[in-house]
């Protein structure tokens, strides 16, 4: 991690923590930002990741909204043309599925339909990811929605000093921001320095460096691929762990650069692998490191199922370690 | 044929002035539409347009209320609220067109037209689509203190959005000051509004609790007057507000709906374009109150039609964008 090396002072803070402190640092730092969704306020969402901030900032700017989100998003939508900076709450991502139109149709698209006249300054902060026991329509990883649409940015953070570094970054982003974080982290700990930093997005992070195969791996994935890579490291396999932390706009070029070196490939992302994120970023790979690769480009992604209830059902579905260290294991031609 | 069930008192005083600055505007969007139209017909727009011509009353009496500096959104039949704001007509051909020099260097077109100069938000092509933005735009200006409202104007046919009554809700909740102008041209792109809307229209925006009206759509007084209350009633601070604009779509519901005696009859066109004709309604007015003489009206017209001839003929001569601009202004 590049941007601590001039940091002094590093505590431990949870995925949660670091959003909240994001968004309080933002909060303090400009007045135009302002947080709206449901129970954002005294209840500080489900998560309680937005715990405190309404004592500091008051009811004025951490506003509860009914439960409307076309609503509520397109009052954020207009609220970010005419000077705010919102931050809107989607409980869960799964609700994007209402918000389709205020995100894809409306806030994507006014910049470029107005001639680059108007802005849309907000972020969409959203939770993904399975294996939280609550079943088909509270458990979806849609990150690559947006990430198919021109005029929006999509940000997967995958540690706390990513989700706080990166949530500065897209609260300051004159552009509308989807933010996904994964409701099964948001308790995992992490370095985070105090002092004032921002991750400035399209830059991918080599969260392990290796010699003998890249592991791409989004948002919670990366500890999945960890996981696989301390596994690959006992057989004689190094393992690069590659996390683009943006999905757009994608650095391309570590990722090439990271298979050239390697010459083989995994994709790794908790939502469909059908037409999905580990699609995009395999086909990147296989057209910028096509001479160098030794093997097909592999993907891993969600079992291609509306997400089970039932717990051994359910977790079969997401991406696991030995999955990862299967397939690394076949690619690398070690039996 | 449904005209206003409530006339509402004209009781905001118009000077002499406005009334004919009134006029000039619905003539000018009167005239821009029958350019358009003829754009159409002679090949040389891409794509559709839907015309305004017939409710012209509703955009200008609403706009003639305003501040400059107060908010607007628009729909995908919106030249007429665009003009009304004070958009350039050479600016919104030249976007007709697809033109570089359009308002949106043409990437947006007729259903798109934005412009932060004249606090236009922006036509909108999703019905209802705006009603969020809309909202969104009081929600700021209260939040900023800055004093504007924002007109959401909208057709029927967005009565049928879900957005609608969320973004009412909310608005009534947090008082904020915006207008929700609805337009009733009565037709749905081709089904009359009573095949799709139960009920009473005003008892909806009554049940959040917002003050709502209807206003004869074809008397730009009377909708200026309504208006003109609600505009004072939001910007007071207390809260959003309901107009109920009856009017009529002269034209189908673009310009290639040519054949539409299947959906409504030849004759409610003629009753309304003879009988209730905006412009001809103010006109009238004019004379017989001796605000103006036939003779200097006409002479507006005569103006207008020079400027309109001319702004269209500037969009023809403006060049295209360069294929370059396709990439630009994707992110800001």
């Amino acid at each position: 991690m590049p941007e601590t090396a001039a940091q002094t002072t590093v505590r431990e803070l949870t995925f949660g923590e670091a959003i909240r402190e994001a968004l309080a640092e933002e909060m303090r730092r400009d007045a135009r930002v302002c947080v709206i969704g449901e129970d954002v306020a005294e209840a500080g969402t489900p998560f309680k990741v937005l715990s405190g901030l309404v004592e500091e900032f008051g009811k004025e700017r951490v506003i509860d909204t009914p439960i409307s989100e076309p609503g509520f998003t397109g009052i954020g939508v207009g609220a970010a043309m005419t000077g705010l900076r919102p931050v809107v709450d989607i409980m869960f991502g799964d609700f994007l599925t209402l918000v389709m139109d205020q995100m894809v149709n409306q806030a994507a698209k006014i910049h470029y339909m107005s001639g680059g006249t108007w802005k849309v300054p907000m972020v969409f902060r959203a939770t993904m990811g399975a294996t939280r026991r609550s079943a088909a329509q509270h458990s979806q990883s849609l990150h690559a929605w947006p990430s198919h649409i021109p005029g929006l940015k999509v940000v997967l953070p995958s540690t706390p000093y990513d989700a706080k570094g990166l949530l500065k970054t897209a609260i300051r982003d004159d552009n509308p921001v989807v933010f996904f974080e994964d409701k099964m982290m948001y308790r995992l700990k992490g370095p985070v320095p105090s002092e004032e930093y921002a991750i400035p997005f399209g830059v991918a992070d080599i969260k392990r460096a290796g010699t003998d195969i890249t592991l791409v791996a989004t948002s919670s994935m990366v500890q999945v691929a960890s996981g696989a890579a301390k596994l690959l490291e006992e057989i004689g396999i190094s393992a690069e762990i590659v996390d683009p932390r943006t999905m757009w706009p994608l650095d391309e070029k570590t990722l090439i650069e990271s298979a050239k070196k390697t010459s083989r490939a995994i994709v790794i992302d908790e939502g469909y692998h059908r037409y999905g994120v580990t699609a995009e970023i395999a086909s990147v790979i296989a057209e910028g490191a096509f001479y160098n690769l030794d093997g097909p480009v592999k993907r891993i992604g969600a079992m291609h199922v509306p997400i089970p209830f039932s717990p051994p059902l359910e977790d079969a579905t997401v991406p696991s370690e030995k999955q990862v260290f299967e397939a690394a294991r076949q690619l690398c031609g070690k039996s | 044929m449904t005209t206003a069930t409530q006339r509402p008192e004209v009781n905001a005083a118009l000077t002499k002035e406005q009334l004919l600055r009134m006029y000039r505007r619905m003539y000018s969007i009167r005239q821009f539409e029958e350019h358009a139209n003829d754009l159409y017909l002679r090949a040389l727009m891409p794509g559709l347009t839907h015309l305004y011509e017939g409710e012209e009353a509703v955009a200008v009496g609403i706009c003639e209320a305003l501040r400059p500096d107060d908010y607007i959104t628009s729909t995908h039949r919106g030249h007429g609220h665009c003009l009304a704001k004070g958009a350039a007509p050479n600016r919104m051909f030249a976007e007709l067109l697809g033109k570089e020099a359009g308002y949106c260097r043409g990437k947006g077109g007729s259903m798109h037209i934005a412009d932060p100069a004249t606090g236009n938000l922006g036509a909108n092509a999703i019905v209802g689509g705006s009603a969020g933005i809309a909202t969104g735009a009081a929600f700021s200006a209260k939040k900023l203190g800055n004093g504007r409202i924002c007109v959401c104007f909208f057709g029927e046919g967005a009565l049928g959005q879900g957005v609608l009554y969320e973004v009412m809700n909310m608005a009534q909740l947090w008082k904020l000051p915006v207008i929700y102008a609805c337009e009733n041209n009565m037709y749905n792109e081709y089904t009359h509004y009573s095949e799709t809307t139960s009920g009473d229209i005003l008892s909806r925006p009554a049940a959040f609790g917002l003050p709502a009206e209807s206003v004869d759509g074809q008397d730009v007084r009377a909708v200026h007057g309504a208006a003109s209350r609600f505009v004072e009633h939001a910007r007071a601070g207390a809260g959003p507000a309901f107009l109920l604009c009856n009017t009529y779509r002269y034209r189908g519901h673009h310009v290639g709906d040519i054949n539409r005696e299947y959906y409504r009859a030849k004759q409610e066109e003629q009753r309304w374009s003879s009988e209730r004709d905006p412009i001809n309604i103010l006109g009238d007015w004019l004379v017989q109150q001796t605000l103006a003489d036939s003779a200097q009206l006409e002479r507006i017209q005569t103006e207008v039609k020079a400027e309109m001839n001319a702004a269209m003929e500037f969009a023809i001569a403006a060049p295209y964008p360069t294929v370059d601009e396709a990439e630009q202004d994707v992110y800001a």
